[in-house]
C-alpha cells in the first residue's frame, strides 16, 4: 500500500479513538468541566500531562532544531525535563491542597485581591494564545504535508476536531482523549527512532545507539563530529552559544514550564496531594522516554542526511529529497555547476528559499534568493523527523505512523489550552468578577462560549499566522517564568508575602519580559526593527532573558512586601493549610 | 499550639529535603551538564563524551530518579506525621 493511503487509515482510526473517547467520558458538572471530577488516577493524569505537555513543537520540531544546533540543542532536552522537577517539588502538592480549579484562583486567593487575580488572567491569556496559535498551525502543515489538503483546509479540520471534544467533555473529554494520543505519539515516535537505530548502531535502545559504533568501528559521535570539522560545522558535541547564554535559556525554560497555566491545571484533577506527586512522578518519566530519544533521532538524521546527500549527484539523490524539494521545505542550487550537491556551514539562501517557477539543467527547483556562499543545499529544520524515516528506507506504515502522532502531538496541546483560555474566561473573568451569581449551568454555557471563541481565534492565527508566532512560542515561556512561577512559589513558601509585593512583582516581571522580547526579538510592525544580538544586556538572548525577570520579579517582590503591611491572619492561615497534605478533600466518583 | 509546632516540624523536614534534593537537580545540569561540561568532556563514556551525555541524557534520567524519590520521602513523612490519607 502506498505512505498516503496507509495514512489515510492510521489517522482515520487515531481520529476515530478520539472521538469514541470524548462521547464516553462527556462532562455534566462544572467540576467535570474544569478538573474532570477531579477523580482521575495518578497514572491517568501523567500520560494526559505528558499528552499536554508534548506539542507539535516537541514532536515535529524538537529532534530537528537539536540536530542543526547539536550541543546548544540540550537547553530544550534539560529545560523542558527539569522543569518538572521544580513542578513536583516546589508547586503540584500544595496548589492540590489548595484545591481550586485554576492558576488566577490561587493567585486571587491567597493575595486576597481581584486586582491580583485580573493581572494572572491577563498572564494565562498572554501565554496560553501564543502557544495555542503555533499548535493550530502544526495541525495545518501535518495535514497539507501528509494528506495534500491544503493548510487552510487542514486549520479548520483541526479546528472541527478539537472543538468537538473539548465541547463534549471539558476536562473530562479531554484528559482521557490525551490519555490515547499519548499512546499514539509516543509509539509514532519510537518506531522509526528504534529501526534507525538498529540500522546505524545496531542497537535498539536509541538511547544507547547514540553512544554506540557505527559500521567502521567508530563511535558515531566521533563520527559525526569529524563531519561537521570537515563541512566547516563546529563539533556537534560542542556548540556556539555562550556557557552563560545556555545556563541563562535552560533556567528560563525550567521556571516557565513549570509556571505554564495548561500543565499546573492538571495537578488539580487527582484526588488526593500524593497522588499529585506521584503524577508529576509518571508524567515526567513517560515525557522522558521521547526526550531521551529525540537527541539520538537528531544524530542519527544529521549523519543520514551529511551521508546521503553530500557530494552526491543530483541524478542520484532518493526520491525523498524531490519530493521534499517539491514541498519547498528542500532546496538545492548548483553553485559551482558539477551537478553534485555541495553542503557546508554558511547560508544557502537568504531567509528561506524563494521558488521560481522554472527548473534548472538537473530538474532541481531555481530559487530567486541564493547567496554567493558555497553552501548549495537549504534544509528546513523540522524535515528531521517528517523525512527520517523516508532517509532511512523504511516501511511506509512506519512513515504514515510520523503523521497520525503528529497530529495526535499538536491537538492534545490545543485542546488543553483552548480549555485553559475558556476557563480564565467563564470562571476567573465571569464567575469571580463580572457575575457572582452565575448558576452552575450558566458557567458551563459560558466556558462552552470561551472555548468555541477561543477555537475561532485560534483558527485565524493558524490560517494566518504573523510573521512574529514562531519566535513568541518560545518566549511564551520567559513569561511565564517572569509571571507565575515567582507568584506562585513565593505564595507557598513564603507566608509573609503580600499582595502589595505579588502585584508589584508580577507587573514588572511580566513588562520587563515583553519590552525585552519586542525590542530584541519582535520588534514593532512598522516602527521598530529588533536590534541585533551585540546590543543584548550582558549577552542574555531574548529566550534566555525570562531569567533575569524572573530575578527582578522575586527581588522586587520579597523587598515591598516587607515595607508594607503583612497578609491578614486568614491568608496566613491558608499558607499553614497548604503546607499540610492531608483534608485535600476526597474526589467525585465518574 | 502543639498541633502548630508539629505542622512547623513537618514543613521544617520538607524544606531540608528539598534543599538536598534541588542541589543534585542544579549540579546534575547546570553544573555538569553545562558549568563544567568543558572539563568533563575529557572523559568518555562508551561513545559519549561525559558532559555531552549530562546535558543530553544523564540529567534527564535523574530528574526522573529525584522525583520518585521524593514521592518515598515525602510518602514515608506523611505517614511519620501522621498526615497519611
Amino acid at each position: 500500500m502506498s505512505v498516503q493511503v496507509w495514512t489515510w487509515i492510521l489517522v482515520g482510526i487515531s481520529f476515530a479513538l478520539y472521538f469514541g473517547i470524548a462521547i464516553w467520558a462527556r462532562a455534566s458538572s462544572t467540576k467535570d468541566f474544569y478538573v474532570a471530577g477531579g477523580g482521575v488516577s495518578p497514572l491517568a493524569n501523567g500520560m494526559a500531562t505528558a499528552a499536554d505537555w508534548m506539542s507539535a513543537a516537541s514532536f515535529i520540531s524538537m529532534a530537528g532544531i537539536i540536530s542543526f544546533s547539536g550541543y546548544d540543542g540540550s537547553v530544550y532536552l534539560m529545560g523542558w525535563t527539569g522543569g518538572y522537577v521544580l513542578l513536583a517539588l516546589l508547586l503540584a502538592p500544595y496548589l492540590r491542597k489548595f484545591g481550586k480549579f485554576t492558576v488566577p484562583d490561587f493567585i486571587g486567593d491567597r493575595y486576597y485581591s481581584n486586582s491580583a487575580r485580573t493581572i494572572a488572567v491577563i498572564c494565562a491569556l498572554i501565554v496560553s494564545f501564543t502557544y495555542v496559535a503555533g499548535q493550530m498551525r502544526g495541525v495545518g502543515i501535518v495535514f497539507s504535508q501528509f494528506l495534500q489538503v491544503e493548510i487552510t483546509n487542514g486549520v479548520l479540520i483541526g479546528m472541527a476536531v478539537v472543538l468537538t471534544f473539548a465541547f463534549l467533555g471539558g476536562m473530562k473529554g479531554i484528559t482521557y482523549t490525551q490519555v490515547a494520543q499519548y499512546c499514539v505519539l509516543i509509539f509514532a515516535f519510537m518506531v522509526p527512532a528504534i529501526f534507525i537505530s538498529i540500522q546505524m548502531t545496531g542497537n535498539p535502545l536509541p538511547q544507547i545507539g547514540m553512544g554506540g559504533r557505527v559500521e567502521d568501528g567508530t563511535f558515531l559521535l566521533e563520527k559525526l563530529d569529524s563531519l561537521h570539522t570537515q563541512l566547516g560545522f563546529k563539533e556537534y558535541t560542542s556548540g556556539s552559544k555562550s556557557t552563560w547564554d545556555i545556563f541563562a535559556i535552560t533556567l528560563a525554560l525550567m521556571a516557565g514550564t513549570s509556571g505554564l497555566p495548561h500543565v499546573i491545571v492538571r495537578f488539580f484533577t487527582v484526588p488526593r496531594v500524593k497522588d499529585a506527586r506521584k503524577s508529576a512522578g509518571y508524567a515526567l518519566l513517560l515525557i522522558a522516554i521521547l526526550y531521551t530519544t529525540a537527541p539520538a533521532v537528531a544524530v542519527f538524521a544529521r549523519t543520514n542526511l551529511i551521508n546521503t546527500v553530500n557530494e552526491t549527484a543530483y541524478s542520484n539523490i532518493p526520491d525523498w529529497f524531490k519530493n521534499w524539494e517539491n514541498t519547498g521545505l528542500i532546496s538545492w542550487t548548483d553553485k559551482n555547476n558539477d551537478g553534485k550537491i555541495q553542503y557546508r556551514n554558511s547560508e544557502a539562501v537568504e531567509g528561506k528559499p524563494i521558488f521560481t517557477e522554472e527548473r534548472g539543467a538537473a530538474g532541481n527547483r531555481l530559487v530567486r534568493n541564493a547567496t554567493s556562499s558555497e553552501n548549495e543545499l537549504y534544509v528546513d529544520r523540522d524535515i528531521m523527523v517528517l523525512a527520517n524515516p523516508e532517509i532511512a528506507r523504511l516501511p511506509n506504515w512506519v512513515i504514515a505512523l510520523v503523521a497520525a502522532g503528529g497530529l495526535a502531538a499538536a491537538l492534545s496541546t490545543a485542546a488543553g489550552l483552548l480549555l485553559v483560555i475558556s476557563t480564565s474566561v467563564s470562571h476567573d473573568l465571569i464567575k469571580k468578577q463580572l457575575k457572582p451569581d452565575i448558576s452552575d449551568k450558566g458557567e458551563l454555557i459560558a466556558a462552552r462560549i470561551s472555548i468555541l471563541v477561543a477555537v475561532i481565534v485560534a483558527g485565524i492565527f493558524g490560517i494566518y499566522p504573523p510573521g512574529f508566532v514562531a519566535a513568541v512560542v518560545a518566549l511564551a515561556f520567559g513569561l511565564a517564568a517572569a509571571s507565575f512561577f515567582p507568584a506562585i512559589v513565593l505564595g507557598i513558601f513564603d507566608k509573609r508575602m503580600n499582595k502589595q509585593g505579588d502585584i508589584t512583582g508580577m507587573i514588572a516581571g511580566m513588562s520587563l519580559m515583553l519590552f525585552y522580547m519586542i525590542r530584541f526579538k519582535t520588534g514593532l510592525v512598522g516602527i521598530m526593527e529588533p536590534l541585533p544580538a551585540s546590543e543584548w544586556w550582558f549577552g542574555t538572548s531574548p529566550e534566555g532573558f525570562g531569567v533575569i525577570a524572573m530575578l527582578v520579579n522575586f527581588v522586587l517582590a520579597i523587598t515591598i512586601s516587607r515595607l508594607s503591611p503583612a497578609p491578614p491572619e486568614d491568608v496566613q492561615e491558608i499558607v499553614e493549610n497548604i503546607r499540610i497534605p492531608n483534608g485535600a478533600g476526597k474526589a467525585q466518583e465518574h | 499550639m502543639n498541633k502548630k509546632s508539629h505542622a512547623k516540624r513537618y514543613w521544617q523536614e520538607n524544606i531540608k529535603y528539598l534543599f538536598i534534593l534541588l542541589s543534585i537537580w542544579f549540579l546534575v545540569s547546570f553544573g555538569a551538564g553545562i558549568l563544567f561540561k568543558d572539563f568533563l568532556d575529557q572523559f568518555h563514556l562508551g561513545g559519549f563524551k561525559l558532559g555531552f551525555w549530562f546535558a543530553q541524557q544523564g540529567s534527564i534520567y535523574i530528574f526522573v530518579i529525584l522525583i520518585f524519590v521524593y514521592i518515598r520521602l515525602m510518602n514515608h513523612l506523611d505517614k511519620k506525621y501522621g498526615y497519611d490519607e
